[in-house]
Formats: structure tokens, C-alpha cells, sequence
């Protein structure tokens, strides 16, 4: 009776190192399993020319136009979730700093949002797009996504600015500066690492989402010519490719999910560096 | 009177820029507070149509879906949704809470510097990739050998392929907040519980699990309100066939998959159009609630300590 509670804990570490070994498995597995399918795919051809021939039907060609369009999309997302995150971020952790209340309000809406399924995002913004009479293309896209990232992108500047220290708001604003020059001279330029870090991991969201682009980007050929034309992207062309009975479209679907893993393997390898650089530089007080 | 005095103080010029930088500030900010409304009263609007036609009750518990005549029942797809995310919370729910234990209690520094990357990495794999993974690994391992297995003939796309592939989707969000939630137990309750002469093992269960209770089952909540959301990933390996299913070996189709796969085809009839979009209000409801529900839980229990 007494060995029971010890054959018990060996019986639960076993599974516990079981576990942990399964997803670390598990992730090789999914990284292994990808890149077998696409890196035969995979070829200069593959990544320098269009589809030719309609991209479900067509042989040849290939998947330049869905990188570039997810660049476009995901850079032009980016920017605009950063260009309304950041002012929120700051603003919440400058002017608002000693009202908890209301910055716990504020942070639990925006938790809320991030929570929100993309796909639901995306038929929002197939009726926002209905509304204002745009057709399926690269601007509809970009609202769309910008939305489904901001908080995302206002959540992570926020960890970011609110390990500022406090002493550091009390002294720029005793000699002196205005709150919106603390905010952007003191607060943005303390944490930029921190801020770039947030940037890559939103944007990481953003290339990767198909849930949301699904009915506002439609899909395309051709290069991105603008913004208001349809635009090809990367989670699309694995998504619609995939299912065509020829084994050359197959071909493309799997070479465009080796260089989304190539693309989200670059920006998770930044963003733990720039998060490194954020930690090390960090002024104690 | 206060005004000018500023004006005098910091120069007209700046006081314009301090001015314009917070009146930026705030609208971002505002606009960012209405969007959860925007977002609910859109799709409430959108779906208005159809719930104007049919009591609420029909929506949600009738079988036949024929869009074409104008009969929407959700029943199907609300099944499917339920069965997928269960399963995926059955699978992911016991992972994550062994290797959340097995990090904070025993594991070596370096096996944390070693998963903190490889949960970073799970977390930012887009579900399309998921879903491909899915196709070439688990829908076929369902169908030459699982299926076998248990006695059942399977193409392998169904709700047991889409819960495999969603938890696995859901254990970094989930095991990052369990890990979380282990760490700010205490050091001083563990100790007393190893100081009286209990096991590691007797005070993770007895204490740790304990403390952490509340923590567990709202993570658990929010888990749950993910998986159901989530779209491409489940869409793609999940079989699609708008039946109730009732067994992990039958093809499914929940609500997200719904709305991805027919979107674009609605526009020429109005109310499936609305249909669709109250599909999306059902899942924004449930999301919104499992949230409400798991942050209510955090914040009594903190008040509690």
C-alpha cells in the first residue's frame, strides 16, 4: 500500500515525458511531412513565374503571384493595424497609466476581439465590402485582415510598453515634454525592439490566415496590379490547388506550403531576436 | 484661461502637436473599443432577415438544411461543431496539463529553453498548413489503419481527423497559459506540502491542481471558444457532409466550415446570404460567451485570494 503513491508518480512522469516528447514530435512531424511534399516542388520555375493555363486547371507555371500577393497583403495589413495599434498602445500606457480600471476594461475588449474566429472577421468584411460596393480585392483584403490583427498587434506593443518603467514616464514628464512626446520619443524608442517583435508576430498572422481573405481577396492569375484588383496569396493557393485531381496544381499547393513554413520559420527565428535584443537592452530601475 | 496658459508654456506649435497626438490617439482607441459592437450589430443586421422568417428555436434545432426551398436548419453543423471541438479539448485537455506539469515541476531549465521555441513555433503555423499536414498524414492514418482498427470503413475525413488536427492546433495556446497558471502558484504552498512529508507527486495533486482549478477549467473555456471558430485547417479534413453525425468515424461539417465552403455561391438568394451570416453570429455568440464566462472565473477567483 505504502510503494502505491511511488508507482503512481513513475506511472505519471512517465506520461508527462510521453507528452512533452509528443508535441515536440509532433512538430517536427508536421514540418518534415510539409517540406517532403513541397521541396521536390519546389524549383526556380515554381518561384519566378505565374500559374499558366487558370491555376486549377493549368500544368505549367507557378507560384509567384501568390507570394507576392501575400506580401502585398500581409506588408499593406501590417501597417495599417501598426498605424492604429500603436497610437491605442501608447495612449493606454501614457495617459491612461493610473486609471486600472478602465485599462483592465480596455484590455479585456481587446482579448475579447483576438478571441474572435478570423472566418468571422471575414464575413464581416464581405459585408463591409457589399456596403461600400468594393469587389473582391487587395484594398478589401487589407482591411479586412488589419482588422483581425490589431489586436493582436495593440496587445503585444502593450506587453511591450508596460514593462517601461514608470520612473522613466514620471522623469520625461518633469522636464517637462508633453505626453505625446514621451509617448513617441520616449516610450516607442525604449521599446522598438519589443514593438518589432510584435509587427513580426502580426504579421506572421496575417500571411498565414485563409479564413479571412477567403471572400475579399478572390484569387487571381496575374501579378497584383493594384489596389483595387483581385490578389493571389500564399494560404489560397495551397487551399484551392490542393483539391485539383492533376498532380502538377497539387504540385504548386504543396511548393506554396513549403514557403509559407520557410516564411513563418524566418519570422518566428526574428522575433525571438529581436525579443533577445528587447530583453538585453531594457533599463532597470 | 487654462488653455492659453499652455499655449504660453510650450509654444503653439507643440501644443497643436500634443493636441493632435491625443485626439489620434483617442479615436484609434475608441474605434478599437466599438469594433466588438460593430462586429456583433453588423452580423446581427445581416442575419436579421432570416431570423425575421423563422423562430429562432426551428434555426437551431431543425435537420433539414435545403437552401434552394428556403429551409435553414443549423442542426447538423451546430452537431458537428460540438462534436469536433469536444474531441479536440478530450485530446488536447490531458497533453497540455501533463506537460504543463512536467515543464514547471521537473523538467531541467534547458527542456524549457528547448520548448518555449517549439510551442512558438506550433502557435504561429498557419491552419492551412495544418490542414495540408492533415491530408497527408492523419487523414490517411485514419483510413489504412485506425478505421480498420476499430472495425469501420473510412475515407479518413472525419470528426475524429478534424478534433486530431484541431487539438493539436489549440495545445500551444492552451499549454502557454497552463504554464502560466502553475507558475504563479505559490513556491511557499509547495513547500509546506513537501516539508510535511508528502510526495512531489501528492503535492501537485493536492495542491497545485487544487490552487489551480479555476485557472485550469477557464483556460479549458477559452480552448473550447477557439476550436470552435477555427475554419481552414478543420474544413479541409473533416469530409463536409451536412449529416448529423453521431460517432468520431463519420464525416462532419461545422458552422465554419459551412460559411467557408459556401460563400461566393449565396449572393443569388437573399436569404441564404443571411443564413450565413447568422452562422457567423452563432459562432461570434458562442465565442463571446465562452470568453465572458472563463475571464468572469480568473477575476473571481482572483478577488477570492
Amino acid at each position: 500500500m505504502r510503494k502505491m503513491k511511488y508507482i503512481e508518480e513513475r506511472f505519471f512522469r512517465v506520461l508527462m515525458f510521453l507528452s512533452t516528447c509528443l508535441i515536440v514530435l509532433v512538430l517536427f512531424l508536421i514540418v518534415f511531412s510539409v517540406l517532403y511534399k513541397g521541396l521536390p516542388a519546389l524549383s526556380w520555375e515554381m518561384i519566378s513565374q505565374v500559374p499558366k493555363g487558370g491555376f486549377y486547371f493549368g500544368k505549367e507555371g507557378g507560384i509567384l503571384n501568390a507570394i507576392v500577393g501575400s506580401l502585398y497583403l500581409s506588408v499593406g495589413a501590417t501597417f495599417l493595424a501598426f498605424v492604429i495599434g500603436l497610437p491605442v498602445a501608447l495612449f493606454m500606457n501614457v495617459y491612461l497609466v493610473k486609471h486600472k480600471k478602465l485599462l483592465n476594461t480596455i484590455r479585456f475588449f481587446l482579448d475579447l476581439l483576438w478571441g474572435v474566429p478570423s472566418i468571422v472577421y471575414g464575413a464581416f468584411g464581405f459585408a463591409i465590402m457589399l456596403f461600400f460596393g468594393l469587389r473582391t480585392s487587395l484594398l478589401a483584403g487589407i482591411i479586412t485582415v488589419s482588422l483581425f490583427i490589431i489586436p493582436i498587434i495593440i496587445r503585444g506593443m502593450d506587453e511591450v510598453f508596460k514593462s517601461v518603467p514608470r520612473g522613466l514616464l514620471e522623469s520625461s514628464l518633469s522636464l517637462g515634454s508633453t505626453r505625446s512626446e514621451t509617448s513617441y520619443r520616449v516610450f516607442f524608442k525604449q521599446g522598438i525592439a519589443g514593438v518589432i517583435t510584435a509587427l513580426l508576430l502580426s504579421f506572421g498572422r496575417a500571411i498565414g490566415d485563409a479564413a479571412s481573405i477567403l471572400f475579399t481577396t478572390g484569387f487571381t492569375d496575374h501579378m497584383p496590379s493594384g489596389l483595387s484588383q483581385p490578389v493571389a496569396t500564399l494560404p489560397l493557393s495551397i487551399f484551392f490547388q490542393l483539391s485539383s485531381p492533376i498532380p502538377e496544381v497539387q504540385d504548386r499547393a504543396y511548393a506554396s506550403a513549403a514557403v509559407l513554413v520557410f516564411i513563418v520559420l524566418i519570422i518566428s527565428l526574428l522575433s525571438r531576436m529581436f525579443s533577445n535584443v528587447y530583453h538585453k537592452n531594457k533599463i532597470q530601475f | 484661461m487654462k488653455q492659453i496658459l499652455k499655449v504660453r508654456q510650450l509654444g503653439l506649435d507643440r501644443y497643436l502637436k500634443a493636441k493632435l497626438h491625443a485626439g489620434w490617439m483617442m479615436a484609434c482607441l475608441v474605434l478599437v473599443m466599438l469594433l466588438p459592437f460593430i462586429l456583433g450589430v453588423g452580423l446581427l443586421l445581416k442575419s436579421e432577415m432570416l431570423i425575421r422568417d423563422h423562430s429562432l428555436l426551428d434555426l437551431i434545432f431543425s435537420k433539414e438544411w435545403k437552401p434552394l426551398s428556403g429551409e435553414f436548419g443549423f442542426y447538423p453543423f451546430i452537431v458537428s461543431s460540438l462534436w469536433v471541438t469536444a474531441a479536440a479539448l478530450l485530446i488536447a485537455g490531458p497533453v497540455c496539463l501533463l506537460t504543463a506539469i512536467h515543464l514547471t515541476q521537473y523538467a531541467k531549465k534547458y527542456v524549457l529553453r528547448i520548448m518555449h521555441p517549439v510551442i512558438d513555433i506550433l502557435a504561429g503555423i498557419p491552419s492551412v498548413i495544418y490542414g495540408v499536414w492533415g491530408i497527408l498524414v492523419i487523414v490517411p492514418w485514419i483510413s489504412n489503419y485506425l478505421g480498420p482498427f476499430f472495425g469501420k470503413t473510412t475515407s479518413g475525413y472525419t470528426i475524429l481527423a478534424g478534433a486530431i488536427v484541431l487539438a493539436i492546433m489549440i495545445i500551444p495556446f492552451i499549454l502557454n497559459i497552463l504554464i502560466e497558471i502553475f507558475r504563479n502558484v505559490p513556491d511557499e504552498l509547495s513547500e509546506a506540502s513537501l516539508a510535511l512529508g508528502a510526495t512531489r507527486w501528492q503535492t501537485i495533486k493536492f495542491v497545485l491542481l487544487k490552487k489551480s482549478t479555476p485557472g485550469i477549467i477557464s483556460t479549458f473555456g477559452l480552448g473550447i471558444s477557439r476550436a470552435f471558430g477555427e475554419t481552414i485547417a478543420v474544413l479541409m479534413v473533416v469530409g463536409n457532409v451536412a449529416i448529423v453525425p453521431d460517432g468520431l468515424f463519420q464525416p462532419g461539417y461545422p458552422l465554419p466550415a459551412l460559411i467557408a465552403n459556401n460563400y461566393g455561391e449565396m449572393l443569388s438568394i437573399p436569404s441564404y446570404d443571411s443564413a450565413l451570416m447568422f452562422a457567423a453570429l452563432i459562432l461570434f455568440v458562442v465565442v463571446i460567451v465562452f470568453n465572458l464566462f472563463a475571464r468572469a472565473l480568473i477575476i473571481r477567483t482572483d478577488k477570492h485570494n
